[in-house]
């Protein structure tokens, strides 16, 4: 998404592109089941994401899904060929330049077509280090997945170049708008009272026959904090370099103070992974009840912190 | 997380790439420092892949048994389960666990099959073989 925005003339970080789309969050699904685990998610669905970064900076951005593969695929090659930098969203399972163990049925995966030679795609994708190449076919297929979150060849361009942000305005409503979702959020499995949740239900995880089950439950919690995006602690990180980077831009200093608070949320959270894959692998005796203490602190305190964010958000706004 | 505290374990299931994490340098100020793994991540893809490779393989067996029909093996090696290949080849649940009975897979019609193997990723020939 930010280099979706760079190559059109707007510089602006993937952090900075993360936090003024409001796009952390935390996401107890479990009618949501992928392989029989229910879906756990640290910001939210990349679709909002993207649509909350157009609504924020007046973005003339264009989405298209398609109903049928050959579409979405003409439609494709057709806006490349008129200069555009396309988003999609895909499915991981079917892009073949993604190390094969990491090839899941993950359908909320984001990545970037710049250009096209011949019958290969030039990818250039948020996970990998370097832009890659990706043939018309697999790339057909893992736009057209199905299944959880399907992207039903979801794709996005702009239509104009990006306006001149003003960044304290953007700032402050983005900062209030997390903040809300975090803490008021009117459905409670989502924000800290999803993480309270989550707790009491990894608390009463069943240990019988050996507990494989509850090992693999906590696993999916620690893959989807860790595994899936950029910058790892559940994108607390991530946040956190938003708050540093908006401080100096818009030169409120109060931000970066929120940021080193995030930063050591953020450690928690890679505690609680820590001690939980300590678990899986029966380096320490299996006890959801811990793993559930650390889930309600990791709650209490982003309660704590988010509050502190909009009472801060407030107090830029005077 | 400090610069120098970001792992580099090396995981085997990054094969060889590299991931970008946010650390803070001797500044406090938060950059992007690639990371070639952390072993707690390591740990739970692996098990994520274990558990699906146990499931392929107990389909495997049942489907050289003749319990079973090569179609759930296929189903699991693509790392899908029921709900997603019913999803992806738009064929009811029901009719698709009922094409896990052997006798009843072996009488399905070409047309079926092809669409399997097209959601699978895989050539027709090879459905039908568990191998």
């Amino acid at each position: 998404m930010s280099s979706l925005l760079r190559h059109s003339g707007l510089p602006i970080s993937e952090a900075m592109a993360f936090g003024l789309s409001s796009a952390l969050a935390f996401a107890y699904l479990p009618c949501i089941r992928i392989n029989g685990l229910p879906l756990i998610s640290f910001r939210m669905p990349p679709r909002a994401i993207v649509k909350g970064l157009r609504r924020q900076l007046g973005l003339a951005m264009h989405f298209e899904t398609f109903r049928s593969p050959a579409d979405g695929t003409a439609r494709l090659d057709a806006l490349l060929d008129s200069g555009k930098l396309v988003g999609l969203q895909a499915s991981v399972f079917w892009l073949p330049y993604f190390p094969p163990d990491l090839r899941f049925h993950f359908n909320a995966h984001n990545l970037l077509v710049y250009g096209r030679e011949g019958d290969e795609y030039l990818v250039s994708d948020p996970v990998g280090e370097t832009p890659v190449r990706c043939a018309r076919s697999d790339l057909e297929k893992a736009r057209f997945a199905k299944g959880a979150l399907a992207p039903k060849g979801l794709l996005y361009y702009l239509s104009a170049p990006p306006p001149a942000p003003d960044w304290s305005r953007l700032g402050r409503r983005a900062l209030a708008r997390t903040a809300h979702i975090m803490l008021h959020a009117p459905l409670p499995l989502v924000g800290v009272r999803g993480i309270e949740i989550l707790a009491r239900r990894v608390e009463r995880l069943p240990l019988a026959g050996g507990g494989a089950r509850a090992r693999l439950y906590v696993g999916n919690i620690v893959r989807m904090q860790e595994e899936i995006g950029t910058g790892g602690g559940g994108f607390r990180f991530l946040y956190a370099s938003f708050l540093q980077e908006l401080a100096s831009v818009a030169g409120y200093a109060a931000l970066g103070e929120l940021a080193g608070h995030l930063v050591e949320i953020g450690d928690r959270w890679r505690e609680f992974a820590l001690a939980a894959a300590r678990m899986i692998r029966g380096r320490d005796a299996l006890a959801p009840p811990r793993l559930a203490a650390l889930l309600r602190a990791l709650a209490g305190e982003e309660r704590r912190f988010f509050r502190d964010l909009l009472r801060a958000a407030r107090a830029w706004a005077r | 997380m400090r610069e120098r505290e970001v792992p580099q374990e090396g995981n085997s299931t990054l094969a060889g790439h590299r991931k970008a994490v946010y650390a803070a340098g001797e500044d406090g100020r938060l950059r992007l420092v690639p990371s070639s793994g952390w072993e707690v991540e390591e740990i739970v893809t692996r098990q994520a892949v274990d558990d699906l490779a146990r499931r392929s393989e107990e389909a495997h067996a049942r489907a050289l048994s003749g319990e079973s029909s090569p179609l759930e093996y296929h189903m699991y090696r693509a790392r899908m389960d029921l709900d997603l290949l019913a999803q992806t080849t738009g064929i009811w649940r029901w009719r698709v666990r009922r094409h896990f009975r052997p006798r009843v897979f072996a009488r399905l019609p070409l047309a079926l099959k092809a669409r399997y193997a097209e959601a699978l990723g895989i050539p027709v020939e090879a459905l039908e073989r568990a191998e």
